[in-house]
């Protein structure tokens, strides 16, 4: 298996009817780590990683991955900000990526009730998964995404909304993905989440890559003026 | 009014004592539909699928086509079978005319629109639902038809059983193509028809029962299948 990384973002840009959304964006991201992405809203965080994802269509630039599109699109994984849940069991949800890439039935059945324990959902193995709450849903969606162990996982704020156990039970399985090597790329707007799963940061601002930085550099001094006003809750624009 | 409520009791007694006759037409409708509906359903439901997932130039069009035969008077379309069918006709050498086949024929060509359409709908729906999922998670186009057709099973058979209805009481096309020759081609609709115009009340009504029955059975069975679908349960 060849390396993923470094990807590499040059010149990128998205644009719906005329309007730059994002970019263009210059950015070089390396294989290890947890990369947060902040800023305020519709700054273009969820863009900004769609377009990582390779899921938005590039008016402008480029975003390459080093062992080439087709190899790292199989090899990621992505969490929306609204879990999309099929409408089916929660299992049949967590089999469902194992079948399309035509794994034995009996291993994925193993594999996914293993995820439905990890993720405190072992009771709920034959609920819709449309019924769910909006943390269990999240959680679902977040172990649908690992359980073809990705090797890049990204989140869009996967805890807008959450109260404080859910989110902690979810950044525990995020730490033990990155722990083991899966590289993630997230977004989120809980700034004491960024303090605590960060390694570097992208601070986002009118679809410009405004701060990219080193995760202790940038919560201690960051170099923008409009970054260190976000870090103190101000209002920026 | 007499004639009438004696017509209703003997078509009662034909119903609860299974009438040879009343059996023979009833299981030859359903033969005949039900083998429409499977071949429609078999066109119709991958074809709403892929409408809904794949983005082409004449994506549109086929749909507007699509809405708009669902609007072909059935006598029309009897009419251009017999006119394919008939002797002379391009596919006249089958010898098809006046046989069941030719029936299944001209129903598969009135409800596929119907099916479709409906099922394009509601697959419509889901695609938006799932689009950007199953775009992640880099599905080839089959996968994401499969996907579609299975989570959305239950509207399509909702779409199914609209299919089914309309064809059991459907007799314009039928009747041409068909001809409503007895023990061979003649269905409910077709011996309602004739048995009316012989005064035969008692047999005419007992048909007319049975397909009553048939339409209320459809349409509970999708007044149900919605509910559940809305609930969310299965
Ligand atoms: N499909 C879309 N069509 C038009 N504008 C959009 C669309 N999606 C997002 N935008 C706009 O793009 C900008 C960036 O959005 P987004 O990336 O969602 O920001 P964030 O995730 O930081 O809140 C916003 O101004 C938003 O209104
Ligand atoms: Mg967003």
């Amino acid at each position: 298996m060849s390396e993923l990384f470094p990807l590499t973002v040059q010149g990128a840009k998205v644009q719906r009817r005329g309007k730059v959304l994002l970019g263009p964006v210059d950015l070089t991201l390396e294989g290890q780590g947890v990369t947060v992405v902040i800023g305020p809203n519709g700054a273009g965080k969820t863009s900004l990683l769609k377009m990582l994802h390779g899921i938005v269509r590039l008016s402008a630039g480029k975003v390459t991955w080093a062992c080439g599109q087709t190899e790292a699109q199989r090899r990621q994984g992505f969490v929306f900000q609204a879990p999309v849940m099929l409408r089916r069991t929660v299992l049949e949800n967590l089999t469902y990526p194992l079948q399309l890439a035509n794994m034995a039935k009996p291993e994925a059945m193993a594999r996914a009730k293993d995820w439905t324990q990890r993720i405190g959902l072992g009771d709920a193995q034959t609920r819709q998964a449309t019924v769910l709450s909006g943390g269990e849903r999240q959680k679902l969606a977040l172990a649908r995404a690992l359980i073809r162990d990705p090797d890049v996982l990204f989140l869009d704020e996967p805890c807008a909304s959450l109260d404080g156990r859910a989110m902690r039970e979810i950044e525990e399985i995020l730490q033990a993905a990155a722990k083991s090597g899966t590289r993630i790329i997230m977004s989120t707007h809980d700034m004491g989440q960024a303090r605590r799963l960060a390694t570097e940061v992208i601070f986002i601002l009118r679809g410009k890559v405004h701060e990219f930085a080193q995760a202790g550099a940038f919560f201690n001094s960051a170099q923008t003026v409009q970054a260190r006003e976000f870090l103190n809750g101000d209002i920026v624009e | 009014m007499s004639e009438l409520w004696e017509g209703l009791t003997q078509a009662f007694w034909l119903v609860v004592t299974l009438d040879a006759d009343l059996v023979g037409i009833t299981l030859r409708s359903l033969r005949v539909t039900l083998t429409a509906l499977i071949l429609a359903s078999a066109i119709a439901l991958p074809l709403a699928a892929f409408l809904a997932v794949r983005r082409f130039r004449m994506r549109r069009l086929t749909i507007a086509v699509l809405n708009a035969l669902m609007g072909l008077p059935p006598v029309v379309v009897g009419l251009i079978v017999y006119v394919f069918l008939s002797r002379a006709g391009p596919l006249g050498v089958l010898g098809l005319l006046f046989t069941p086949t030719a029936m299944v024929i001209a129903q598969v060509i009135i409800i596929v629109p119907l099916i479709a359409s409906v099922a394009h709908q509601s697959l419509r729906e889901l695609w938006a639902e799932y689009h950007d999922l199953l775009i992640s998670m880099n599905t080839t186009q089959t996968q994401r038809i499969a996907t579609l057709l299975w989570d959305g099973r239950r509207a399509l058979l909702t779409a199914a059983l609209a299919g089914f209805g309309r064809g059991i009481g459907e007799v314009g096309a039928i009747m041409i193509v068909g001809g409503n020759i007895d023990q061979v081609t003649r269905v409910l609709t077709t011996a309602i028809a004739l048995e009316t115009g012989k005064g035969n009340f008692a047999l005419a009504l007992g048909l007319g029962f049975v397909l009553i029955a048939l339409a209320v059975a459809v349409n509970l069975a999708i007044h149900w299948l919605s509910r559940t679908e809305t609930e969310g349960r299965w």
